[in-house]
């Protein structure tokens, strides 16, 4: 008789839903005990109490009215960059090639500001700015978009090639650009004529934000209350689906890749026609990659990217400031920031499923 | 004057760390997990690597190492860094099947801070009186080619004149391969990759063997930083030094079309193609180099399209990559 069946002392259950409270509190929750980690390690590395810590990290991104506009400046480019990514998420297309994208948009900018300088108006410039660079980033975005469309080339990888294709050709031109000769860079493009700098408004922040508060509504709006919206949903869901009622897959894949290539490219006109007036390999620091975690992380709602992005990017520059503070490595930002990506990532189990735990535990042999 | 016998020996050089990422990455990818973490992973066991060798090396009286120890110490430093990167990915998205690019990508966000962190704050944070981190000693023995190398000739130049790491990574990448393609466990490995669902069906546990080939896959890619950082950079850690090796890595996997054996010669290959644009003529404009280091990219996007074009079977990528595995879910 003696043989005992081994049963699991518990099983997991998907929830069938969820009250959005519940759901953030799980959520804020993962953000407490994430940043209590992260207070520990910096009191590790640097000696000081955790207190002076959190104020050393407020500081670095709002201690300043200066600072405050920056960090907000950050938010807006990443959360366009995140906007971006995440029709393309939406039907399951995973476009890690943000970085690439964002790179070529800067790239066409800056080409129109080098060869137009003396020969066009500033506006004219401005306009072929625009146009160029939301046309070289969705060009860029819907290359793998084709493959997929036509081959179904596995599309993270793809993406990813172009990112680096896109960083040589920068770098090719930078070369070609650069000043003085033998630099290795192109410096300030027209610092004296300006010809191709994007207009102030109001201060030399504030273009980015009113730009990712006008792609923010858009893309709400787009992603909501629009036949395409739709559509790219029904991909996203089942791909068979899609094609049971008469959507061409192939065809939502392509026209969202554009569209996400081309907010990009828009976002890299921004770097480098508003904020750098330069072009670098590094322009986009990484924020292609950043943007699919937050794009990930708000769920792809586009109100809900808000908060995320503001919330890297505000560990970032408070991770920065700690690092200036104790002379640390400016990477300690990235640590932090890992960090608390883990938690959230890991909290989201938590959210979408639940732990049953047996209820006649103890009474084995009954 | 092109030489092929000074050229090949710094192409396998370049590759030898794509060579141990690739394998890692693809007996990850053949349970069907799409490790983006990676690159992070490469700088984790780099920098754990250069930590434990650190430490070993400030303890004892300088010329004093033994051997062994200067071996061993970095080498375990280094497994253990990159296992405990490889359980924290296997725990979000096995254990609780969080999304594999977003899990990846974050890792490789916090792989890359975490090495550049304690390259650049090691000394600092140690205490230590050195200007900066340079474990020549250490890597002595890790470059430490065979003794009869240099007097037989070219043939000595082209296949001995490693440190033995490289030749770790062939063994590895061959052993990976046979144990995938000949024997029950890559069997089973291969049908959880395809089909989690019809694996689970048939007895196999499809957690464990995902998580005991993406930690093995990421420990052998965490060498691949070490060989760089030893032997490759002569102990000395320079922060961003690595690269965009990691990614590279994960290319190459889709060049070999996930058959670590053949990656051994792709990697050399790859190598050389990061290299070659300080080979080409390019005159009096450098510009061209940067078009040249394209090459890599672009060769292995060709090879991902065609492969899809060609559409084989025995060509594509694992089934279920990307996608987590749960057994209630239809």
């Amino acid at each position: 008789m003696g043989q005992k069946v081994k049963e699991p002392r518990y099983h997991i259950v998907k929830r069938a839903d969820i009250s959005k409270r519940e759901a953030w509190t799980i959520r804020i929750i993962a953000i407490l005990a994430a940043l209590l980690l992260c207070a520990i390690i910096t009191m590790v590395c640097t000696g000081d109490n955790p207190i002076s810590i959190f104020v050393t990290i407020f500081k670095g991104a709002f201690g300043t009215q200066r600072k405050t506009w920056i960090t907000l400046q950050y938010v807006a480019i990443l959360l366009i960059i995140s906007l971006a990514l995440t029709p393309a998420f939406k039907m399951q297309f995973w476009n890690v090639g943000g970085e690439g994208q964002v790179l070529m948009g800067g790239l066409a900018a800056a080409a129109c500001m080098i060869t137009l300088a003396d020969k066009l108006p500033n506006a004219v410039v401005i306009i072929l700015m625009i146009v160029s660079s939301i046309l070289a980033g969705a060009i860029w975005g819907v290359i793998p978009a084709i493959f997929k469309a036509l081959w179904n080339t596995n599309e993270t990888l793809s993406t990813l090639m172009m990112n680096y294709i896109a960083t040589q050709l920068v770098a090719y031109f930078t070369i070609v650009w650069e000043v003085p000769k033998g630099s290795g860079k192109i410096g300030i493009i027209n610092q004296n004529s300006n010809v191709g700098w994007l207009p102030n408004i109001g201060n030399k922040y504030l273009l980015s934000i009113i730009v990712a508060a006008v792609v923010t509504i858009g893309m709400f709006i787009y992603l909501k209350f629009t036949k395409h919206g739709y559509e790219i949903e029904v991909v996203g869901e089942s791909q068979n689906t899609a094609r049971y009622v008469g959507i061409s897959v192939e065809k939502v894949v392509i026209r969202t890749m554009l569209l996400s290539g081309a907010i990009c490219g828009l976002a890299g006109l921004l770097l480098v026609g508003g904020i750098n007036h330069t072009i670098t390999t590094t322009i986009s620091a990484g924020q292609g990659f950043t943007g699919v975690m937050v794009s990930w992380l708000a769920k792809f709602n586009p109100v809900a990217m808000i908060f995320t992005s503001l919330l890297i990017i505000f560990m970032s520059r408070g991770a920065s400031e700690i690092s200036t503070a104790f002379e640390l490595n400016q990477s300690f930002a990235d640590i932090l920031t890992g960090i608390i990506l883990f938690f959230i990532i890991g909290c989201e189990f938590f959210i979408r499923y639940k732990i049953v735990v047996r209820k006649d535990l103890g009474k084995e042999d009954a | 004057m092109f030489s092929l016998v000074a050229f090949i020996p710094r192409a396998v050089q370049q590759g030898v760390p794509l060579l141990f990422g690739s394998t890692g990455e693809t007996i990850t990818e053949k349970s069907g997990n799409l490790n983006l973490g990676i690159p992070g992973v490469m700088y984790v066991g780099a920098i754990s690597g250069v930590i434990g060798s650190f430490f070993y090396e400030q303890s004892v009286p300088s010329g004093n190492l033994n051997g062994f120890f200067a071996i061993f110490i970095p080498l375990i430093c280094a497994l253990i860094g990159s296992l405990l990167m490889g359980l924290l990915y296997c725990f979000l998205t096995v254990s609780l099947r969080a999304n594999q690019n977003v899990t990846g990508l974050a890792m490789t966000t916090f792989g890359i801070g975490f090495g550049n962190f304690f390259g650049g704050s090691l000394i600092k944070l140690a205490g230590a009186d050195v200007p900066s981190i340079s474990l020549s000693a250490t890597s002595a023995y890790f470059s430490k080619s065979l003794p009869f190398a240099s007097k037989a000739g070219w043939f000595g130049k082209v296949f001995l004149s490693y440190g033995f790491l490289a030749y770790v990574a062939i063994i590895i990448a061959l052993i990976c391969a046979y144990v995938l393609r000949k024997t029950r466990v890559g069997l089973h490995l291969r049908a959880v990759g395809e089909d989690p669902a019809a694996a689970d069906a048939a007895g196999i546990n499809v957690k464990k063997y995902k998580y005991v080939s993406t930690c093995l896959g990421c420990m052998i890619a965490g060498l691949g930083g070490l060989y760089y950082v030893m032997d490759y950079a002569c102990g000395v850690w320079s922060n961003d030094a690595f690269g965009d090796r990691g990614w590279l890595a994960i290319a190459l996997v889709i060049f070999t079309i996930w058959k670590p054996d053949i990656g051994i010669l792709s990697s050399i290959l790859f190598g050389g193609l990061y290299i070659l644009y300080l080979y080409l003529p390019s005159g009096t404009h450098t510009e061209y180099k940067e078009l040249y280091k394209m090459i890599p990219y672009i060769v292995t996007l060709v090879v991902l399209v065609i492969t899809s074009m060609r559409n084989k079977k025995e060509d594509q990528p694992p089934k279920s990559l990307g996608t987590n595995y749960f057994r209630e879910e239809r």
